[in-house]
C-alpha cells in the first residue's frame, strides 16, 4: 500500500463527504452531492461516476488507474524520481532500468508500489518497486528498478477505454 | 696439491650424485603390504621413538616417506603398462581394501497393505510349484506367463451364462475384465509407495475405482471441473447438463446510506489494517548489513585513490544523503515529512 496512513485523508476530508462506490467491477470516487444525481441513471446506461480509481479484473484483483493519479501523489509515501531521458520511455510504457533511476526514498521495500515522478516533481505515474532500495545501489545499470503499472501517457493511449 | 684437491673435487662430485639419485632399492626388516588397486602402501615396520624425539625428525620422517613412497612405485611399475598417447600407463589391478560405506544403510520399506493384513491374520506364503500338469496338452507346463497352463484368452469358446445379455461379447468383457484388475493392481502398489513414501494422496472418493456409483461420479466431475485456473467459471457444459449453482449472492449496503457511518467504518478498517502491517524487521537488518559494507567499501576506495574516484554508481549520486542518516524508524517521519496537504482539484 503505497501511501499508508494517508488513505485517511482521502476518506475523511474536511471540504466535504466523499466516498468510493462500486459500479460494474470499477471502483470510483466522488462527492456525495455527484452521488446523489447519479442515482437518477438506471444501472446498464450510467458510465462513469466522479473519478475511477481501478478496477477489478475477471480474477478479482483489483489494478489501479491512472485516473487516480492526481489524489495519491500528495499522499505518496514511496516515491521514485526519473531522470529526464527515461521520461520519455515511461510513458511511453516501459519499465524503469537502473541507468534512468534519479532518486528512489529510502526504505523502499521490495514490490512496494510506488509514484513516479519526474526531475522536476511532476508525477508521471505509478509503479512497482522491483528492487529494495539497497538492492537498487548495487545493481547493474541495465536491470529493471521499477515495473510500470500506469503512466500519464495512458489519456492518450487509452482515452477509449479509460472511464 | 692440486691432484689432491682434484682428487677430493672428484670424490666430493661422486658423493654428491650418489646423494641425488638415491638408490631404487630400498630394504626393509618387514615387507611392506600393498593395495595397489588403491595405490596404498602399508608399512609395519616399527619406528623407534628416540626418532621422533630427536631435532632431526623432520629429516627421518621425509627419508621414511621418500623410501616408502619408492617401494609404492617399484610396485606400480611391477604392473602390465600400455602406451596411451605418448605416456606409459599402468594398469592397475582391483582394490582390495574394502572401504566402509559413504551413505547409511537403506532403511527397512515398511509393510504393504496386504502384508499387514497377512500378519494380522497369520497367513502364511504357500511355496507353489513352478510347473502345473496340463490335461489338455499333456505336458508340464508353466503356471503363469508365456504357454501357461489354463491360459483362457486362447479359449475359443465361451458359453453365454443365462443372466447376461445374448448380444453381449463375451470375450471383449474378458479382456475388459483382465484390463481392470491389472489397473486395480497398479493403482495398490502405487498407494502402497505412496504411504511408504508419505506422499500426500488425493481422497478415496476421487481416485478413478473400477465401477462408481453415480453420486461419487458426479463429485468427482465437480471437483475436476473447479480445478481449473478461473475456477470452472468458463468451462463448457454438454448440452443437457444443469449450469452450475450460483453461489450465495453478496449483499451491499444500501448506496445512499448514513455517510457518516461509512466513514466510521472505512477508518476503523484501515485502523486494523495498520496495527496488523508487521515491522520489516528482518528486511531492516538486511539494509542495515548491507550498507554497512558498502560504507566499508568506498572508505576502501577512498584510501586507495586520493578522492578521484567517482562515487558508487553515479546514477545513484543525487540520492538524498540526508535521509541516510536517520534512516533507523523513519519511516513515519518521513511520511509526515511527505505528508503535504495539496489542495485536492474539484471533481467534474
Amino acid at each position: 500500500m503505497s501511501i499508508g496512513e494517508n488513505i485517511k485523508l482521502l476518506v475523511d476530508r474536511p471540504d466535504g463527504v466523499y466516498c468510493f462506490r462500486l459500479h460494474h467491477d470499477r471502483v470510483y470516487y466522488m462527492s456525495e452531492k455527484i452521488l446523489k444525481l447519479a442515482t437518477n441513471f438506471s444501472r446498464d446506461k450510467l458510465m462513469s461516476v466522479g473519478t475511477c480509481f481501478g478496477k477489478f479484473t475477471k480474477t478479482k484483483k483489483f489494478r489501479l488507474h491512472i485516473t487516480a493519479l492526481d489524489f495519491l501523489a500528495p499522499y505518496a509515501k514511496f516515491k521514485v524520481w526519473v531522470k529526464p531521458g527515461t521520461e520519455q520511455s515511461f510513458l511511453y510504457g516501459n519499465h524503469v532500468l537502473k541507468s534512468g533511476l534519479g532518486r528512489i526514498t529510502e526504505n523502499t521495500m521490495q514490490y512496494q508500489g510506488v509514484v513516479v515522478y519526474s526531475m522536476a516533481d511532476v508525477p508521471l505515474g505509478f509503479g512497482v518497486a522491483a528492487k529494495s532500495t539497497q538492492e537498487c545501489r548495487r545493481v547493474d545499470p541495465m536491470s529493471i528498478v521499477v515495473f510500470h503499472q500506469a503512466d500519464v501517457g495512458e489519456f492518450i493511449r487509452n482515452e477509449e477505454t479509460l472511464t | 696439491m692440486a691432484a689432491c684437491s682434484v682428487e677430493e673435487l672428484l670424490a666430493k662430485a661422486e658423493a654428491q650424485e650418489a646423494e641425488t639419485l638415491k638408490s631404487i632399492s630400498v630394504q626393509k626388516e618387514l615387507d611392506l603390504e600393498f593395495d595397489i588397486g588403491n595405490l596404498l602402501a602399508c608399512d609395519k615396520n616399527r619406528i623407534e621413538p628416540r626418532d621422533l624425539r630427536e631435532k632431526s625428525r623432520e629429516d627421518f620422517l621425509r627419508a621414511l616417506a621418500r623410501d616408502n613412497t619408492q617401494l609404492l612405485v617399484n610396485e606400480i611399475w611391477k604392473q602390465p603398462t600400455e602406451r596411451v598417447e605418448e605416456a606409459i600407463v599402468a594398469k592397475l589391478p582391483e582394490p582390495t581394501t574394502r572401504l566402509p560405506r559413504e551413505k547409511l544403510p537403506p532403511k527397512p520399506r515398511p509393510p504393504t497393505k496386504w502384508e499387514q493384513f497377512a500378519k494380522l491374520k497369520g497367513i502364511k506364503k504357500k511355496k507353489k510349484t513352478n510347473l502345473v500338469w496340463d490335461e489338455t496338452a499333456k505336458e508340464w507346463k508353466r503356471r503363469w506367463g508365456y504357454k501357461r497352463a489354463g491360459d483362457d484368452t486362447k479359449e475359443w469358446l465361451i458359453e453365454v451364462p443365462e443372466s447376461a445379455d445374448p448380444n453381449e461379447d463375451q470375450f471383449a468383457k474378458r479382456v475388459k475384465a483382465k484390463k481392470e484388475r491389472v489397473a486395480k493392481n497398479e493403482l495398490n502398489r502405487l498407494k502402497n509407495i505412496a504411504r511408504s513414501q508419505k506422499v500426500k494422496i488425493p481422497a478415496v472418493t476421487l481416485t478413478p475405482k473400477a465401477s462408481q456409483s453415480k453420486d461419487e461420479l458426479a463429485r468427482a466431475e465437480s471437483v475436476a471441473k473447479t480445478s481449473t485456473a478461473s475456477l470452472g467459471r468458463f468451462q463448457d457444459r454438454l448440452p443437457k447438463e444443469n449450469p452450475a449453482k450460483k453461489g450465495k449472492k453478496r449483499k451491499f449496503e444500501p448506496l445512499i446510506g448514513n455517510f457518516s457511518n461509512e466513514k466510521q467504518k472505512q477508518l476503523e478498517l484501515l485502523k486494523v489494517m495498520d496495527t496488523k502491517k508487521p515491522k520489516l524487521d528482518i528486511t531492516k537488518a538486511v539494509n542495515k548489513q548491507m550498507r554497512q559494507e558498502d560504507r566499508e567499501e568506498a572508505a576502501a576506495k577512498h584510501k586507495k585513490a586520493a578522492g578521484k574516484k567517482g562515487r558508487k554508481g553515479g546514477s545513484m549520486g543525487g540520492k538524498a544523503r540526508g535521509k541516510e542518516e536517520a534512516n533507523l524508524g523513519s519511516a513515519e517521519d518521513s511520511c509526515v515529512f511527505l505528508c503535504v496537504v495539496v489542495c485536492v482539484p474539484a471533481l467534474a
